[in-house]
């Protein structure tokens, strides 16, 4: 019940924004290409439906192996990394320098590597938008056990294996999600900038671009829309996940 | 047998070239109750790591119920509590109890007989599914100290283990320490910075002296058992508290203003 409690001043603030947006364009005859209606919006997610949900999908399963793709290879990278504390301190400043390129940059250049119209391209942004933050924070989290509790281990006749597995893990398991909840966003973003620079006629990209271009700016805003609710969806299944491993993170508990 | 044997162990620190321990013996017989006393840095926390095995010595021999001490940390021969409580987060209560259980292979039944004793014998029944974040710091060291009571190890070594804790309940836990120790019997190297605390707790209390790391002597406390309230208002009390504080004089002469302070408010 207090779960429901607490959703309530944020879909309140959510409801204004939209009668404000709503009542604005009425108010001050907003030309329909500058800024549609949120009931033109949802009225075009609705009756677009046939291409945009399927765009919608094939988006998402770009951005999921993405995700999927470079989280796992950030997590097995930092965990192979994290075994040798020297090559850890060498790493980590060059992940770091690497995590401030604008990776989307590089969008097109992937385009020419793994096809332009193919999905496999951006997969490969997305996965490198999401490996670095991954890949450094699982790093922290390894490194940040606690030397005490690793002595206590030590004390029981633990092996580093069972350091590992009952200190180290669990330890670096808040680092990693916090780092799965941004990857999760990332992946979306680069799947669908990824779409703009060229993608399948089907894609979320480039329906949104073709809209735009074509002035047909409601479906690029309901194109938009799903974009969000895919986006969301994908942070919360991770942040669902999180929930379940996590449970006893002090900053998750019961206020 | 004696519990432990310490022959000759000097423990250096290269780096900045700290003599933390030097030439220290001591020994230790079943079911002694020793506190090790001292001016900070003169290598107590060392001395209990060097005979827990966390820290090997630079030179000389230590032995835990006859054996190596490398070999004792591996049999499980003893359970340390740190200054704080080193409790894992993501355990609850009877979890980190159980820890130490865990690691030496009991199966599920007895631990959970053994942690439910534990509980109850550190007044925590009914806090066995919290996580430690959510008790207070007392309560957290008293999981900790029945974590390290759990499988009632021989040897039991304690680092300052109610320094952070108010008077109140500092002596509360002082008295809960002797009745789990005189139920089980088992041996104890207690660290503490307070002389009082020290002599009510202990049949003996070796004095340490810093720079370097020394054993100034030994006052062997003949204060009879049980120990209770009373005791602190015994004279035999105050005669032995003025003997380990001149001890502690005596040898400290490196004494910094501070510390003196210290001992003084210890009076
Ligand atoms: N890991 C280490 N590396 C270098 N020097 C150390 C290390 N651990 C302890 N020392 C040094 O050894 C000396 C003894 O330290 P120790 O922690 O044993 O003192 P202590 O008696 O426990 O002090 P306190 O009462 O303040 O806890 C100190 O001078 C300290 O600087
Ligand atoms: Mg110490």
């Amino acid at each position: 019940m207090k779960r429901i409690g607490e959703w309530v001043p944020a879909l309140v603030v959510f409801a204004v924004v939209i009668a404000a947006w709503e009542g604005a364009i009425s108010a001050f005859h907003i030309q329909q290409f500058l800024l549609p209606r949120p009931s033109d919006i949802v009225k075009t997610f609705w009756t677009a439906r046939h291409s945009l949900w399927p765009a919608g999908w094939y988006t998402f399963k770009e951005a999921l192996g993405g995700f999927a793709i470079g989280s796992g290879l950030g997590i097995v990278f930092a965990t192979l990394v994290g075994r040798f504390k020297n090559v850890g301190t060498a790493v980590m400043p060059i992940a770091i320098a690497a995590n401030a390129v604008p990776i989307i940059a590089f969008a097109p250049i992937f385009g020419a590597w793994f096809g332009e119209v193919s999905p496999h391209s951006k997969m490969a942004i997305a996965a490198v938008l999401c490996f670095l933050p991954v890949m450094v924070n699982t790093l922290r989290g390894l490194q940040s056990a606690s030397p005490r509790q690793i002595e206590l281990m030590r004390s029981y006749a633990a092996s580093e294996l069972e350091i590992w597995r009952r200190v180290r893990v669990p330890t670096a398991l808040p680092f990693v999600f916090t780092a799965l909840k941004v990857a999760s966003v990332l992946a979306m973003i680069g799947a669908i900038v990824g779409e703009y620079f060229g993608g399948a006629f089907n894609a979320l990209g480039v329906l949104i671009n073709n809209g735009a271009q074509i002035f047909d700016f409601v479906t690029a805003w309901a194109g938009i829309l799903v974009a969000s609710l895919l986006g969301l969806a994908l942070y919360g299944a991770v942040a669902g996940a999180e929930r379940l491993v996590v449970r006893w993170a002090p900053d998750m508990r019961d206020a | 047998m004696s519990v432990v044997e310490i022959k000759g162990v000097t423990k250096t620190f290269a780096q900045g070239n700290v003599t933390a321990l030097e030439d220290i013996d001591l020994e230790l017989e079943p079911g002694e109750f020793v506190s090790l006393i001292g001016p900070s840095g003169c290598g107590k926390s060392t001395l209990l790591r060097v005979i827990g095995d966390l820290t090997p010595p630079t030179s000389g021999s230590v032995t835990v119920n006859g054996k190596p001490a490398r070999q004792a940390r591996n049999d499980g021969d003893y359970g340390i509590v740190f200054q704080d409580a080193v409790l894992f987060d993501w355990r609850t209560v009877a979890k980190n109890i159980a820890l130490p259980l865990e690691m030496l292979g009991w199966d599920r039944d007895r631990r959970k007989a053994r942690v439910e004793t534990m509980l109850d014998l550190v007044e925590l029944r009914g806090f066995a599914d919290h996580h430690p974040w959510q008790l207070s710091g007392g309560m957290q060291q008293r999981v900790s100290i029945a974590r390290a009571l759990a499988f009632e190890p021989a040897l039991l070594l304690m680092d300052e283990p109610f320094g952070a804790l108010d008077e109140m309940t500092r002596e509360r836990l002082n008295l809960e320490l002797l009745s789990i120790w005189e139920k089980l019997g088992s041996t104890v190297v207690f660290v503490t910075h307070s002389i009082s605390e020290a002599v009510f707790l202990s049949t003996r209390v070796v004095v340490m002296s810093p720079r370097p790391g020394r054993i100034a002597g030994h006052v062997a406390i003949d204060l009879p058992f049980p120990r209770t309230v009373e005791t602190r208002e015994d004279p035999r009390f105050f005669e032995l508290v003025t003997k380990v504080r001149e001890l502690l004089r005596r040898r400290g002469e490196h004494l910094l203003p501070e510390e003196e302070e210290l001992l003084e408010a210890d009076r």
